[in-house]
């Protein structure tokens, strides 16, 4: 008996150490890495300061371990939770890559990849347990993370479901219907947990609607959704699409989670490109709002407070969904509340938050050579020769962009805003002479040329201009990793030659390195046991550094 | 969308995607289905929703004669407002990417549209029977929603410059390396197809034995270490912290790199051609181009 309320009350007290105490959510990035971006400024920055320039040449590795995805997947004795709407006969497996912000809460990392969830050890990188998801199909591109709300976890699937999950036990609570599998969707984004709301995006390349969802952390009930482009008559920005049939089928996908200011309530998230992506003469002359934005929704209505374009008019598949960064600061000799955006086509955009007045606009790649200026928001200006051509249009960037979903950094010690670039070009041809019945991103045949350049760049929010730039060096170029600083006076990220690098982020100066395989997520620290930790992913395996 | 990358499960998807578009049975609409899998087999990093047959498995082949009868109630009813190939008119939305035909499994959701009409958007009401909503569901199902469509309006030929300009920009600007005498004698022979040929011209990947482009001189590499000493050959890698040099006899050495030393110095022979991509205009181009499938 005495043994047994011993277990009970052990058990009980592991299970409420889990928990996800929300007020974690809105402190200065520190002990734990509670949501997508660690914290809901997007910055990436963490206060911790035990790790510093004067040490960071002894972190050592603490631990690693890969991760198994599939049916099969569960390592050391851990067990394989099976759900899912599928038959089972679609889960290939291979290739696993974590392109995911990896949760750590309380000494458990949550790991994700399309349809697998894992609890991991914070201390020393063992499974605790696996739950795989059965998949029906849908693009099955990557899996940004997952969110947390209490004991819950919430992970999204490339066939369109919303799985909650038991943080404690990995078992599934309830899953539901994001969007319509038959209309090829899928989702990969990571979702956001404000106050009562899981803010869920998803994706589509075929001429669906963007929506943003807010769903009932308990029940799973949509509280509210957000389209971004019109879908009725008399909705605002209707006028910017050739009719209502062109907007419906607009796309803006939200697609890569935005960012939060708890001040405005509003969440802050950019939005994808219009489609049909390339053959845009059915989409009308007009901007196609709200796609390639900067959007502000208020997260208690789900209603837009203000939006910023930072492509009108896309016609390249670059879509504006890099995370948005917020940052309070001084502009022009004020205080600004802000926020940083380095977009997919090649510009950098200071925004005031609470506006979205455009502050500053610059270009930031070297090779970017579609538009033809800035036009009167501050946006750039699209050159139709450069949309493509039956003899094929020379275009920077290729359609990755010159730089993608990896998250971008921002730190308040140096002012400057870090992104990874990559001054890609390609060939676009042609190939559907008659616009009419375009659809997703059919029409064009893009051909690469390769890249001119990779870079770490490093821009001063507030002239838009680089303050510096590591060339990554060789021959081509390529898109780097997602970035991370610190108050320890560290800029951290992985390079195109499969080394995760410490930076002084004041100059770009190499202070520390590790060859650990092609970084595919974004390095994330963390406090653990008194010493710091630096976690990153590369492909199948983390790996978990520290200072003894 | 969306990043590089891939996933196995859906490479294995695309294959399976490949093989029930090529077992389609060749009727009109079914033969539209290139699909991006399709298109450029499994290999292709593709991001399924564009394709089609990707990620999203076609939906089974319905009832030829179902089909057959369906088109032929499509054509006199509905074809000129949404067009023949159902992909929209000046009268008529897209249908294959609706909503309502995408999520219709079995007419369920197309029989009403069908028999209420959308009277304020000016579509009328119908009155078929029940067999022959199913049989225009089926037609319409025979189509497959997705971006990539070689069957339409595709130009015959990439080649729309002017060979005379583009004789005098070859000489002229690539002329200090490459002579149409000389190494490029009769690269559109060796490299018949126009878009490759301008894609090989614009940027050598030294990969010469495929496509019978000339084979690209390798990047080579100096490495004078603290000794004076210098290590020559062809640039296996680099990074910040190291560099790889192999040698002509297959083995190779690889020096540590800390900042500037030692003094690396890396020689790129496709620098002046990523040099050109900032100065070329497409006309430039397009105009080269027409020259260069004159070189047989």
């Amino acid at each position: 008996m005495n043994r047994l309320l011993h277990s009970f009350l052990v058990t009980t007290s592991i299970a409420a150490a889990q928990m996800l105490d929300p007020a974690l959510l809105t402190k200065p990035l520190g002990d734990s890495w509670p949501t997508y971006s660690g914290d809901y400024s997007g910055k990436r920055y963490s206060s911790l300061t035990q790790l510093n320039q004067s040490n960071v040449k002894n972190l050592t590795l603490a631990w690693t371990n890969r991760v198994a995805a599939g049916a099969g997947g569960g390592r050391g004795g851990s067990q394989t939770i099976i759900g899912g709407e599928g038959t089972g006969d679609l889960a290939a497996g291979g290739g696993t890559s974590i392109k995911a912000s990896i949760l750590q809460v309380d000494g458990i990392l949550y790991v994700s990849t399309p349809d697998n969830a894992w609890a991991v050890d914070a201390r020393d990188g063992h499974e605790l347990w696996h739950y795989f998801w059965r998949t029906r199909g849908g693009t099955h591109i990557g899996n940004r993370g997952l969110g947390m709300y209490g004991n819950w976890l919430f992970m999204e699937t490339p066939d369109n479901y919303l799985v909650s999950l038991d943080a404690r036990t990995g078992k599934e609570r309830w899953h539901k219907v994001i969007a319509s599998f038959e209309q090829q969707y899928f989702s990969t984004a990571a979702p956001i947990v404000i106050g009562n709301h899981v803010l869920v995006g998803t994706g589509d390349d075929l001429d669906e609607p963007g929506v943003l969802q807010s769903f009932d952390p308990e029940n799973g009930s949509v509280q509210w959704k957000y389209y971004s482009t019109p879908m009725k008559a008399g909705d605002p920005g209707l006028n910017t699409w050739k009719n209502l049939d062109a907007a419906q089928h607009g796309g803006g996908q939200m697609w890569v989670p935005g960012s939060y200011d708890p001040e405005t309530h509003l969440y802050i998230i950019g939005t994808g490109n219009p489609t049909p992506a390339y053959t845009s003469q059915m989409r009308g002359d007009g901007d196609n709002l709200y796609t390639c934005s900067i959007v502000a929704i208020n997260v208690d209505t789900g209603k837009m407070a203000w939006y910023y374009q930072t492509s009108p008019h896309d016609t390249h598949d670059w879509d504006s969904a890099q995370t948005p960064v917020l940052v309070d600061g001084e502009f022009n000799g004020k205080p600004r509340k802000m926020v940083l955006t380095a977009s997919r086509n090649g510009y950098y955009f200071t925004l005031d938050r609470l506006t979205g007045e455009r502050l500053t606009s610059s270009k930031y790649s070297d090779s970017a050579n579609w538009a033809k200026g800035f036009g009167p928001t501050g946006a750039p200006v699209r050159d139709p020769k450069k949309d493509f051509d039956i003899g094929g249009a020379l275009v920077s960037p290729a359609n990755g962009g010159i730089t993608n979903w990896p998250p971008p950094a921002y730190s308040p010690d140096t002012g400057l805003f870090y992104v990874p670039q990559n001054d890609s070009y390609a060939m676009y041809y042609l190939t559907e002479t008659d616009p009419r019945g375009a659809m997703g991103l059919g029409g064009k045949e893009e051909q690469g040329l390769g890249s001119t350049g990779g870079y770490l760049t490093a821009i001063d929010y507030k002239t838009g201009k680089i303050a510096w730039r590591h060339k990554y060096p060789g021959t081509g170029g390529g898109g780097s990793s997602g970035l991370l600083t610190t108050a320890g006076k560290l800029l951290f990220g992985g390079d195109l030659g499969g080394n995760i690098v410490a930076y002084d982020p004041a100059d770009g100066k190499i202070l520390w390195h590790s060859h650990i395989g092609q970084v595919s997520n974004a390095p994330e620290t963390y406090m653990l046991d008194g010493h710091q930790y630096l976690l990153v992913a590369a492909g199948d395996a983390m790996f978990s550094f520290m200072l003894y | 969308m969306k990043a590089n990358i891939f996933v196995a499960i859906a490479a294995g998807m695309l294959i399976a995607g490949a093989r029930i578009t090529a077992q389609a049975p060749a009727q009109t609409p079914a033969q539209n289905q290139g699909g991006r899998g399709a298109n450029k087999q499994a290999a292709a990093p593709a991001r399924g929703g564009g394709g089609g047959g990707a990620a999203y498995p076609p939906r089974p082949p319905g009832d030829p004669a179902a089909v057959a009868r369906g088109k032929a109630i499509y054509d006199i009813n509905c074809a000129l407002c949404h067009g023949e190939d159902a992909r929209g008119g000046d009268n008529g939305p897209n249908l294959i990417r609706g909503e309502v035909v995408m999520n219709d499994q079995n007419s369920e959701l197309i029989g009403p549209v069908l028999q209420n009409g959308r009277v304020a958007e000016g579509m009328p009401k119908f009155n078929f029977t029940s067999a022959q909503i199913s049989d225009i569901a089926t037609f319409l199902h025979s189509f497959r929603a997705g971006g990539y469509d070689v069957s339409r309006n595709r130009p015959p030929s990439i080649v729309v410059g002017d060979a005379k300009a583009g004789a005098t920009y070859f000489n002229s600007k690539c002329g200090s390396c490459h002579s149409a005498t000389g190494d490029m004698k009769g690269i559109a022979t060796r490299i018949a197809d126009a878009r490759t040929l301008q894609q090989r011209w614009l940027m050598p990947t030294g990969g010469g034995g495929r496509g019978g482009a000339p084979q690209g001189a390798p990047t080579t590499v100096t490495v004078t270490l603290a000794s004076g000493q210098k290590i020559e050959g062809r640039l296996g890698r680099i990074d910040d912290f190291t560099v790889t040099v192999n040698a002509d006899d297959g083995t190779s050495r690889t020096i540590r790199r800390d900042g500037n030393t030692p003094k690396v110095e890396i020689h790129d022979p496709l620098q002046p051609h990523k040099d050109m991509l900032k100065i070329y205009t497409d006309k430039d181009i397009h105009d080269v181009t027409a020259y260069m499938v004159t070189l047989k």
